[in-house]
């Protein structure tokens, strides 16, 4: 069962891991982007953790809307409205809840990539955050139609979304500014696989 | 890096205060959140016609906000998109009972970001539509790219549509002239240098100094091919031939259907320019490179359309859609109709384009 402490933590670790990975993310989106989301994705969910004190009234779908609505209007570029429907559609599936069980999880996820899929079309291996996220979600269903706790179906979900992450490497980028480079972007890590992993395993460690 | 700022993260701030200051007869700014709007607006009966993008591109949008072009404009920061919240509240701000265009230059940023304002407005119960811009021709490829991106055709859309709106088209019309706008125009951009975001504080891309970039974009990001430098008659002919031999152009866009409330995917085709086309010719600065030189571009330029039977009947030469300090050069063809040519000519007084007021 994950309480509303517990997503209140994941947003925590989600701005923490984002602040520390920064340049790393910059990095990685320089070598075939635009050099700009570890900036924009900072930026962004240190604009989410300043609106801690409002959470304290609010419910889990209502604390993931508008965390929605802040990365809508404060990252820019494609991440802000990807993930910005991502949480947005995550907390319109859990509207009035004070807490999750494992069901309302799988609905955090799917919910949320879905918003992903009709907001950005990707499909699997564009070398896009879907290609971390989709692995991810599918893990999470699997262990759970399986019985297995909360706690490990979201590690099962992260080590696919890392696997994920890690098989964007060898993939030609088909989205995005990425895209214009063609055979050139093979080789490179997604920025957005990387940042959709970071968020992920901060909700395994908000957990555990 | 040596700019004329003061801090890094007041750059876009403080430019709108000083676009504002030096037009408050045109323009009003809202800094929260931000976005450029005509002083007069909303104007009553008229389509509103908005765009937007990331800064750096002066005087592109916001210098093209006022009277026969837009009626609104949404800066993001520096080659960044402006976001949902942005376009929403300036679309409600410029809304004049007679529906929104939004016309968007094709990157995945502003696309997405356009969409989903374009969502928020329509639920508000307001008409609105966009039209996206893709006249690169450097981008050969659609099917496995994010296709061809919004550059100099942008600029010609915006005076056009925006002309058609003060003549009175409804937003089915001024969605079909911006249509027909796009499917005639291409585009072809050169770097000789790169530029420095602020933010960054050093150039985007390494250019040699005996070389340069073919087939850039807006914001420096790389090219078709990094060649040797040539003289300006030989680049010029590179790029023209660029642009005439450029085949059709086939891909799929997606477009709001007003009527289902929904998205629906389009196929457009762009035909090539064949002998006897009029066009609008249009040169344009990345903003490093001198009036003089886009001039010894133009006359090359005018010189290859005549020989292969283009009539050029209007031109524009100068920096309008710029990439900060870039050195570098466009040139942007728009086959002409009568109907295009008169909103060409239609008067248009903007704080970066005014002719005929």
């Amino acid at each position: 069962m994950l309480t509303k402490a517990h997503i209140i933590a994941w947003l925590e670790n989600t701005a923490e891991a984002l602040h520390q990975n920064k340049e790393y993310l910059t990095e990685l989106d320089s070598a075939i982007g635009d050099a700009d989301h570890g900036i924009n994705m900072d930026r962004g969910f240190q604009t989410v953790i300043q609106k801690k004190p409002e959470w304290q009234a609010a419910d889990i779908g209502g604390i993931l809307k508008s965390v929605g609505m802040i990365l809508m209007s404060s990252v820019g570029g494609a991440s802000g409205p990807l993930y910005g429907t991502f949480f947005l559609r995550s907390g319109m599936a859990l509207a009035s809840r004070e807490e999750l069980n494992g069901e309302d999880l799988l609905k955090l996820l799917s919910a949320g990539v879905e918003g992903i899929l009709q907001r950005g079309r990707p499909v699997l291996g564009d070398k896009t955050m879907y290609d971390a996220l989709a692995p991810a979600l599918e893990a999470l269903s699997v262990s759970l139609g399986n019985g297995e706790e909360d706690a490990i179906a979201l590690g099962n979900a992260v080590r696919a979304a890392e696997a994920g992450m890690q098989a964007t490497i060898p993939m030609q980028a088909r989205k995005g500014r990425a895209s214009y480079l063609g055979e050139r972007s093979i080789g490179h890590q997604d920025p957005g696989a990387t940042s959709s992993y970071l968020i992920l395993k901060a909700l395994q460690d908000a957990v555990i | 890096m040596k700019k004329l700022i003061n801090a890094i993260n007041d750059v876009v701030k403080e430019q709108l205060q000083g676009l504002a200051a030096a037009h408050p007869d045109l323009v009003k700014v809202s800094y929260e959140p931000r976005y450029v709007y005509r002083a007069d607006a909303p104007v009553k009966g008229k389509v509103a016609l908005i765009s937007g993008g990331g800064s750096g591109h002066e005087p592109m949008h916001g210098g093209f906000v006022g009277r026969g072009m837009l009626d609104g404009a949404c800066p993001g920061e520096v080659f960044t998109s402006p976001t949902p919240d942005q376009i929403y509240a300036c679309a409600q701000r410029v809304e004049g009972n007679a529906g929104v265009l939004m016309i968007v230059k094709n990157y995945t940023g502003d696309v997405l970001n356009f969409e989903t304002a374009l969502e928020l407005v329509h639920a508000d119960g307001l008409q609105v539509q966009s039209i996206l811009i893709d006249d690169d021709a450097a981008v050969k490829d659609s099917l496995y790219t994010a296709g061809r991106r919004g550059v100099g055709t942008t600029v010609l859309a915006e005076k056009i549509v925006g002309a058609a709106a003060e003549a009175g088209y409804d937003l089915d019309q001024c969605a079909d002239v911006c249509r027909k706008v796009n499917r005639y125009g291409r585009s072809i951009g050169v770097a000789l240098t790169s530029c420095t975001v602020p933010a960054a504080g050093k150039p985007t891309f390494d250019l040699g100094g005996t070389e340069f970039e073919f087939g850039i974009g807006i914001h420096g990001e790389p090219g078709r091919q990094r060649l040797p430098m040539q003289s300006a008659d030989e680049i010029v002919e590179m790029m023209v031939q660029a642009i005439l031999d450029d085949g059709p152009y086939t891909r799929s866009v997606r477009e709001w259907d007003r009527r289902n409330e929904t998205w629906v995917d389009k196929t457009f085709t762009d035909e090539p320019f064949k002998p006897g086309d009029k066009v609008i010719a249009f040169v344009n600065s990345m903003g490093g490179t001198p009036l003089s030189e886009l001039y010894i571009v133009y006359r090359k330029m005018a010189e290859m359309l005549e020989q292969r039977g283009l009539v050029i009947l209007r031109n524009l030469v100068g920096p309008y859609i710029t990439s900060l300090e870039m050195q570098g050069v466009s040139i942007t063809l728009l086959k002409s109709d009568d109907e295009i040519l008169k909103f060409w000519d239609a008067p248009v007084h903007t704080p970066g384009l005014r002719w005929g007021m």
